[in-house]
């Protein structure tokens, strides 16, 4: 874990809604490693979610720097971001973002019809357990599976990050112990290095590392020295 | 298939009733287009190949009698390429079974067989030996409404001679396209037949043997026409040449003209009015989509969707749209021209149909759709691009509301908070408000023009026929005779009242405009053909001056008291500057009016008259017929009651067609704009009226909010339909006026009247449909949505 994956310098990140200006970010320097889990603990309004929407190059910076192995994010125009997204990211949101038009197979299609080397989406959605449902439609599913269909999509591509913003946010605890499971699978069988936002304090267990924010600030970093397994986690 | 494919096809699909609306009004778009310049183009173009391979001639003129060896002289004009001159007049036929008369066109051919110019197409039989006095080869369409085969006979009355004549052959011509007999509003193949009759015999009948009254030229490429003209009439004017004209007033070329014109304006017009509507409803309803789509289009940008693939995923659906649309257009427009075609079977006499719109047509109507709707599509598209991921992914932020100026009015009418809620939403989307009502209005609009034209052609039968033209017949000389022959006439059994006319071909010249005319000039005190002004009174023209058609003093430039230069085209020749009297109102031709006594003593002439107008005992009118039959000197007559039943069943068949399809028009814009608003009004607002109905508002109230917005909107359009009405009406009178008719703008609150019900009706009962999803709002689910 010594290779920093994520890189940040300083970064700010100012809204700007017409009257007042809200500082989502004021100053953030960061380092997160390939193939940990990292857990970016916070309330709400505290900044992690703007980072890691920048980290996964869907929003900008007001000033600082990121970088993404030797790639700057910050110096990538709006195509470059596209490509960055495309190769190398994968998301999971809180509210799945599945397309209702769709079945659970045609979703995780979706992203590997544009990847370069993705696996079969039957394949990813195996590997979530959902063998059973390739053909469902997501007004079929549970939030559950739909959560974890939305996992299959975004691991279908074989990313290097995994990006999850409140994955569990909208679950009850049982189903959200099925998404963190499935979660903390990929990455001990992929070493894929996965960002979990959580405001729920007791998901910080499974984390390699976690950190906390407050006001746009990281409050501090901590490592976990033993992590526990999703199931024994209560919440 | 691509993941985004499906997506889009089922979104096609999920959408299909907005979708549907929206696709039939491009579809009316494209079906109009491909109908009137489809058929423009092909009329065209059958005529220009039917002018060319059978040499219609530029320039016609006829004379009373010029010597053959003119002919030289005229062929020696430059620029001349060909050169036919031959025997034209008019004679009365008698044919086996028919109680009226009918009248014949003879045209001369040459010995040789057929003429250089002008040349008719052998339909059946053979061409009448040259050396015969007793064979004609008739036009097809006289042969067909008698069922005359090569071989059958009937009588004219040639010269006051009665010959009977052996049908030889049958042809058309490209002079008689449009078929149309002296003094006729339609063609009347039964009464009217073109008779081609070997020179020899048609010299002895009219007395022009060594001569001709007529003469046609072709033109080499790049010659002046109005120099030759000017060059023709004065080599013809020793010999009582009548004017020299164009193609442009060939009575046949110039009804083709006419409707090629209104084919041409119909296409300019119509179609733009529903590719604009379509690509409005594309971009009101992509642009509902892009909204409730907004996180998918997050996520897809999230996952790694360039932002040219997203914005292409919207525009492809608007493209599914258009093409649905496309297929609806051609299909029908296919229909439309085909039914087109077989009314103008019926009207125009072409040798072959090129009846067939052209397949770049096609592609044209499709390209424009296709823009329409990409135009459309292309705000909504554009949003979707720019929407940046992060943004789409979190809800949007809720409309801005302020309270305005326009609210504290709104508060102080103390309306109900259903009627507020109504009136707010119509302010807060002005554009889109403002766009519905316009599409409405359209519809509206749409409909005025349609249901117009029956007033109009009512008035216009008023007008031509109760006001001004009210002889039973008119009788047509072939030379102008002495005022007395009006007492033979009035000894001819079955006559009643009698009154002469008299026509003076002449050249009307004002500044540098110049038109040339038949001016009608009556004995005073008539009845039975009156002159009517704008006012609607009979008017008489004054000893001295001239009244002219209010479009003739158009084309001239004329107002009452100018002086016009009159050059007569026949007797002396003189020309003289008399005073524009005054104005009269008329639909068909140009015509110009003046003083008996004046005319008789310009010409310094005993009095004479050109034609007979009689109004005649219906009881004896065969008898009458064949006493017709046999006058001498009779080249004509017109049953005015005829004109005017043909006149009319004609328009009566048209003006059905027409109406049924405007109104189908008007109710599909109708659907299309007002199915599409509620929807996506319902869509915007499905969680607003959950509310409603959960606080204990009942189904009832909650849908007066949804039908109040609808019907507001086109309740509003109405005022503003029946301006663009007023304006598409004006501008159809004036793609339809030319030399040969018009048509008056006659609006009637009736008209505006029956618009706006169809459209008000259509509007509601569509939104009554959009209404109905109300009733099965799942209000927990709505209340759950994330939006």
């Amino acid at each position: 874990m010594e290779r920093p994956i994520f890189r940040t310098e300083s970064v700010t990140k100012v809204y700007d809604t017409g009257g007042a200006k809200v500082h989502a970010l004021a100053g953030v320097d960061l380092a997160l490693f390939a193939g940990e889990l990292a857990v970016l603990l916070g309330p709400s309004g505290s900044g992690k979610s703007t980072l890691l929407n920048i980290l996964g190059g869907l929003d900008r910076v007001t000033s600082g720097r990121v970088w993404f192995r030797d790639l700057e994010l910050t110096a990538l125009r709006d195509r470059g971001l596209t490509r960055y997204r495309r190769d190398h990211v994968g998301f999971v949101f809180q509210f799945y973002n599945l397309v209702p038009s769709l079945s659970a197979r045609e979703n995780v299609q979706l992203v590997t019809d544009v990847a370069v080397n993705p696996m079969e989406p039957a394949e990813a959605l195996a590997l979530v357990g959902l063998s059973h449902r390739l053909d469902h439609f997501p007004a079929e599913l549970s939030g559950g599976e739909q959560q974890r269909v939305a996992i299959a999509r975004a691991i279908a591509k074989r990313p290097e990050v995994l990006l999850c913003d409140e994955p569990t946010g909208a679950l009850d605890s049982k189903t959200g112990v099925q998404v963190l499971e499935a979660l903390k699978d990929i990455n001990d069988r992929f070493g894929t290095t996965t960002v979990v936002i959580t405001h729920n304090a007791a998901i910080r267990k499974m984390a390699h590392r976690v950190v906390r924010f407050q006001d746009g600030r990281i409050l501090g970093v901590e490592e976990n020295a033993a992590r526990l397994a999703p199931h024994e986690i209560a919440w | 298939m691509h993941a985004l494919d499906l997506k889009l096809l089922r979104d096609f699909r999920r959408l299909w009733a907005q979708a549907l609306a929206i696709a039939l009004v491009l579809g009316c778009g494209v079906a109009i287009f491909l109908t009137s310049f489809g058929m423009y183009r092909a009329l065209e173009d059958t005529r220009a190949a039917y002018y060319e391979r059978n040499r219609f001639a530029d320039i016609f003129a006829e004379a009373r009698r010029a010597p053959d060896p003119l002919a030289r002289e005229i062929a020696a004009i430059p620029g001349v390429a060909g050169i036919e001159t031959r025997v034209v007049g008019n004679v009365i036929l008698d044919i086996p079974g028919r109680a009226k008369t009918a009248v014949g066109r003879v045209i001369s051919l040459p010995n040789g067989g057929l003429p250089q110019l002008n040349r008719p197409l052998l339909r059946s039989g053979a061409l009448p030996d040259p050396e015969a006095t007793d064979q004609v080869m008739v036009n097809e369409p006289f042969a067909r409404a008698h069922g005359f085969v090569p071989g059958d006979r009937f009588a004219a009355n040639l010269n006051g001679q009665k010959r009977e004549l052996t049908i030889t052959g049958t042809a058309l011509s490209p002079e008689f396209i449009y078929t149309i007999g002296p003094g006729a509003l339609m063609p009347d193949n039964e009464g009217y037949g073109i008779l081609w009759m070997p020179e020899r015999a048609a010299a002895a009948a009219f007395d022009m043997t060594g001569a001709f009254n007529s003469v046609s030229l072709n033109l080499t490429r790049g010659t002046s026409e109005a120099e030759a003209i000017d060059r023709l009439d004065d080599l013809l004017r020793p010999y009582g040449g009548f004017g020299a004209h164009g193609r442009d007033i060939q009575l046949s070329n110039s009804f083709i003209d006419a409707e090629i014109k209104s084919l041409k304006s119909m296409a300019m017009v119509l179609p733009p009015v529903f590719f604009g509507i379509s690509a409005f409803l594309v971009n009101m309803v992509l642009g509902r989509i892009v909204a409730l789509e907004r996180s998918e289009i997050g996520l897809l940008k999230a996952v790694g969707y360039s932002s040219g693939e997203v914005c292409l995923h919207y525009l492809l659906l608007a493209g599914l749209i258009a093409v649905a649309g496309i297929l609806i257009g051609w299909a029908v427009g296919s229909w439309l021209a085909h039914s087109l075609a077989e009314i103008y079977a019926d009207f125009f006499d072409f040798p072959y149909l090129i009846y067939r719109v052209s397949y770049d047509t096609y592609v044209i109507a499709a390209s424009i759709a296709l823009a329409a709707a990409g135009f459309g599509a292309a705000r909504a598209a554009l949003a979707a691009a720019r929407l940046s991921p992060a943004v789409a992914m979190a809800p949007p932020a809720p409309p801005r509301y302020s309270r305005s100026l326009f609210d504290r009015a709104l508060g102080a009418l103390r309306l109900s908070q259903p009627a507020m809620m109504v009136i707010r939403s119509v302010f807060r989307w002005p554009i889109r408000s403002g766009l519905t009502v316009l599409g409405l209005a359209l519809a509206v609009a749409v409909m005025v023009a349609a249901t117009f034209t029956p007033d109009a052609m009512d008035k216009i039968v008023d007008s031509a026929f109760y006001q001004s033209n009210r002889q039973d017949a008119m009788l047509l000389f072939s030379e102008d005779k002495p005022l007395s022959t009006l007492e033979e006439v009035r000894r001819l059994p079955g006559v009643l009242e009698v009154e002469g006319q008299l026509f003076l071909p002449a050249e009307l010249r004002h500044l540098n405009l110049k038109k040339r005319v038949d001016i009608d000039a009556r004995p005073p005190g008539g009845d039975l053909a009156r002159v009517i002004d704008a006012e609607g009174r009979a008017v008489t023209p004054m000893p001295g001056s001239i009244l002219l058609a209010e479009r003739l003093a158009s084309e001239l430039e004329v107002r009452p008291g100018d002086m016009v230069d009159v050059s007569f085209l026949g007797g002396r020749r003189e020309t003289h500057r008399l005073r524009v009297d005054g104005l009269v109102t008329q639909y068909f031709g140009l015509g110009a009016y003046m003083d008996f006594d004046t005319a008789n003593r310009l010409f310094r002439q005993a009095p004479q008259i050109s034609t007979a107008n009689i109004l005649m005992d219906d009881s004896l009118a065969d008898t009458l017929h064949a006493r017709l039959k046999q006058m001498p000197g009779l080249a004509g007559t017109i049953m005015m009651n005829d004109t005017r039943r043909s006149f009319q069943d004609t328009l009566a068949e048209n003006v059905i067609i027409m109406t049924t399809v405007y109104a189908t028009i008007a109710i599909l814009i109708t659907v299309g704009v007002a199915y599409n608003g509620a929807r996506v009004q319902l869509s915007e607002r499905a969680r607003e009226l959950a509310s409603l109905r959960i606080l204990g508002f009942t189904r009832g109230e909650v849908s007066a909010i949804l039908v109040g917005e609808t019907m507001l909107l086109a309740v509003a359009a109405q005022p503003l339909g029946w301006l663009f009405g007023y304006a598409i009406a004006w501008s159809m009178t004036k793609g339809f006026t030319s030399d040969l008719y018009s048509i008056p703008l006659v609006l009637t609150p009736a008209t505006f009247a029956t618009a706006s019900l169809v459209v008000l009706a259509a509007s509601l009962g569509t939104v009554l449909i959009v209404r109905r999803r109300l009733d099965r709002l799942d209000l927990v689910a709505v209340m759950k949505t994330r939006e």
